[in-house]
């Protein structure tokens, strides 16, 4: 009898713990992005934007310490599965955040938000997410990939664009940006090319194609190292007289230190550029600058917010994450300084938010960089959000 | 039917089967004549773009660094077949896939260490940097049309290396008997170290061509060792002539395909699904074409002589 006492009582102490220990352990965060392959260098970028989030928030968040674990999904979706699940199962993380590809998100979600762990996109927004798939616990500090596109049919419409042709790789974010830039603007598409992703790199045969077609302008989505790879070619096509480019996503601060030159006065829509005049972002990208000797790209600045909204909410809730409810709740106030102004969420927790028509100049220092031209869309939401169950 | 669009397609498709060639007549004489599987081929490849852009920064001349990658390649190979593949040999396939595999990992992350992972550029000189209108109205870039050139050189210097030197007359004995060669008294490790080296050498100079179309960057010659597989595979194992003419024919059904596939498709299945459907059949047509062949010839197109009987 007294020994089943016993038992029971150091069954209920260990119970207790978690709860005991919740205060002082630290606030786990999984980071998943590509750090291997060529897409390396933006995981790099991203994560260096969540270290100096970490450290900007002086390593602690409602008092607890911040404990960042970054996996590598090798830019494959079923490494980008697994490595959720180890965060899920084995880390027992509060929050995952990253994600640069939409088909690895795709893969990855459901093991994220199934188990109660909330989930924020630093990067990919593909439109089930936005749309009919949406969840309560995924977040996004991003865009839904139709926006951008969106926002460049607008500009196009705007110069007087009548005959466009497109080109994006073959995958779930280029589809949406191919269908975003479809849905406004006016003009004839001339011709479409969907390239085999991430395996083509050789545009010749489709630049040859746009040069026969004769088109207007040419819109691209060529993200990572396909952009500087398509910028080369497109310059020694010798294109850039006769057929002007329109981009989004396709040149960013990772590549225009290679491929500035070439890309020099190029137009591109974003919802946020680093001249953007907020204080929040003004203190990014001077820090960011001073301490890595780099502009920061989009996917550092939204992998930033995504540290900084998980660090609102922790605040919000003051350290308690154990009632997810008002967590959760906590975070769709976001009651934070984006850089990018103040963040509102929608219905399906896809920021609302400006975009912008940016263009690359270069700096006082004669660095590459982009500035912002004219503002395109003022708090925008993404179309599929009507078809998001949520309120 | 656009003509010109035609003409400049074909010329897109020697330019990608001229530089699989390069890669492919290095890799064919190692497998046809070592029985070796080098899976790091790839990575030869991409030495040669990151030596290239490396010397061509040092030199500031893009022709004076090809000069300089070529030999610095050759030794390259010829270190990597002494210290690592000359004790595979004897070993099975498998042994061989494994080591080689290792070797594309050594390479990666030994280039993420020296060069970092963000890619390089090469820089082209100015007159190889504008087009041309080889073709009245359709300008072509200038490097591509240097890529066929240079590719048809080396083409026909091998040709004539393999026909008509004794280094040529070994290395043609050697695949299609390798222990005869042995048992004649040629001396068979020094003969494979030679091929090695110029396989890679080959190997890096396709890959400072396809450097400034394709940035150079870490993992770039896995993907195109795929390809270059293939065209061993349906050229013949072991046979330059057989590489030769399959690159070409690769270069030609990938391009050509690519481009007017969608057109094609048009014609017979609703647009909506022509459009999705040209780019996964596109992407598979060298393949149907590899299955084709293994299915009729399964020795390849043109193995080399005392093969396949």
């Amino acid at each position: 009898m007294k020994k089943k006492f016993i038992s029971l009582i150091s069954a209920a102490a260990m119970m207790a713990v978690p709860a005991m220990a919740n205060a002082a352990d630290p606030v786990k965060i999984g980071f998943v992005t590509t750090l291997t392959t060529g897409a390396g260098a933006i995981g790099k970028d991203m994560r260096e934007a969540v270290d100096l989030a970490v450290i900007h928030l002086g390593g602690k968040m409602a008092g607890r310490d911040i404990d960042v674990i970054y996996e590598d999904d090798g830019f494959k979706p079923e490494i980008g599965k697994q490595k959720t699940d180890k965060l899920v199962k084995k880390d027992n993380v509060d929050f995952i955040a990253g994600y640069i590809w939409s088909h690895v998100l795709m893969a990855s979600y459901k093991s994220a938000v199934d188990s109660g762990t909330f989930l924020i996109s630093s990067n990919a927004g593909p439109s089930a997410l936005a749309g009919k798939l949406c969840h309560e616990n995924f977040f996004s500090t991003s865009w839904q990939n139709d926006q951008t596109p969106m926002a460049m049919g607008e500009v196009l419409n705007q110069r007087g664009v009548k005959r466009l042709y497109i080109m994006a790789p073959n995958y779930a974010a280029g589809k949406n940006m191919v269908t975003g830039v479809e849905r406004t603007f006016k003009g004839e598409i001339v011709g479409k090319d969907m390239t085999k992703f991430p395996a083509q790199l050789d545009f010749s045969a489709e630049l040859a194609k746009v040069r026969a077609a004769k088109p207007d302008a040419l819109f691209v989505f060529y993200p990572g190292k396909h952009g500087a790879q398509f910028m080369a070619q497109y310059a020694q096509a010798d294109l850039a007289t006769s057929v002007p480019l329109y981009t989004t996503f396709t040149i960013d601060s990772i590549s225009l230190p290679r491929i500035g030159e070439q890309a020099e006065g190029s137009l591109m829509t974003m919802f946020w550029s680093p001249d953007l005049d907020t204080p929040a972002n003004k203190r990014f990208v001077g820090d960011f600058i001073a301490k890595y000797g780099h502009y920061p790209s989009h996917y550092a600045a939204q992998s930033y917010d995504s540290i900084m909204l998980i660090n609102s909410a922790v605040e919000k809730v003051k350290g308690d994450l154990s009632n997810k409810d008002a967590v959760r709740a906590a975070l769709k106030a976001a009651e934070f300084e984006s850089v990018r102004g103040k963040l509102k969420f929608g219905n399906n927790n896809i920021p609302i938010q400006n975009f912008y028509l940016r263009q690359v100049v270069k700096d006082d220092k004669g660095q590459y960089t982009t500035k912002i031209v004219s503002t395109v869309y003022e708090d925008h939401q993404d179309t599929y959000a009507k078809e998001c169950k949520m309120k | 039917m656009n003509w010109l669009l035609l003409l400049e397609q074909i010329l897109n498709g020697f330019q990608l089967g001229l530089l699989l060639f390069l890669l492919a007549a290095g890799l064919t004489l190692v497998f046809g004549i070592m029985d070796m599987v080098n899976l790091a081929h790839g990575s030869l490849y991409m030495m040669g773009a990151y030596f290239c852009a490396t010397f061509t920064g040092w030199t500031g001349s893009f022709l004076l660094g090809a000069l300089l990658t070529l030999p610095a390649v050759f030794l390259l190979g010829i270190i990597v077949e002494v210290v690592a593949l000359r004790t595979l040999y004897a070993r099975d396939h498998l042994d061989q896939v494994m080591a080689t595999f290792g070797l594309i990992l050594f390479f990666n992350e030994a280039t993420r260490l020296i060069w970092g992972p963000i890619g390089l550029v090469i820089p082209l000189p100015d007159f190889l940097n504008q087009t041309v209108e080889i073709i009245p109205g359709a300008p072509y870039p200038a490097f591509r049309l240097a890529i066929i050139i240079v590719g048809f050189l080396i083409a026909g210097l091998l040709y004539l290396i393999v026909s008509r030197t004794k280094l040529g007359m070994l290395i043609r004995a050697g695949a299609s008997n390798r222990e005869m060669i042995g048992a004649l008294g040629i001396n068979i490790r020094l003969l494979f170290t030679l091929v090695f080296g110029l396989g890679a050498a080959l190997a890096g100079l396709a890959g400072l061509m396809a450097g400034p179309i394709l940035s150079v960057e870490i993992g770039m010659g896995e993907g195109i060792l795929i390809l270059t597989l293939v065209v061993i595979v349906i050229g013949g194992i072991g046979s330059i002539k057989g590489a030769f003419i399959a690159a070409i024919l690769i270069g030609l059904i990938d391009t050509v395909g690519r481009s007017f596939l969608p057109e094609i498709l048009d014609l017979i299945l609703p647009s909506q699904t022509a459009a999705t459907a040209a780019p996964a059949i596109s992407s598979m047509m060298i393949y149907l074409l590899m299955a084709l062949v293994l299915a009729i010839k399964p020795q390849g197109l043109f193995p080399p002589k005392g093969v396949g009987r």
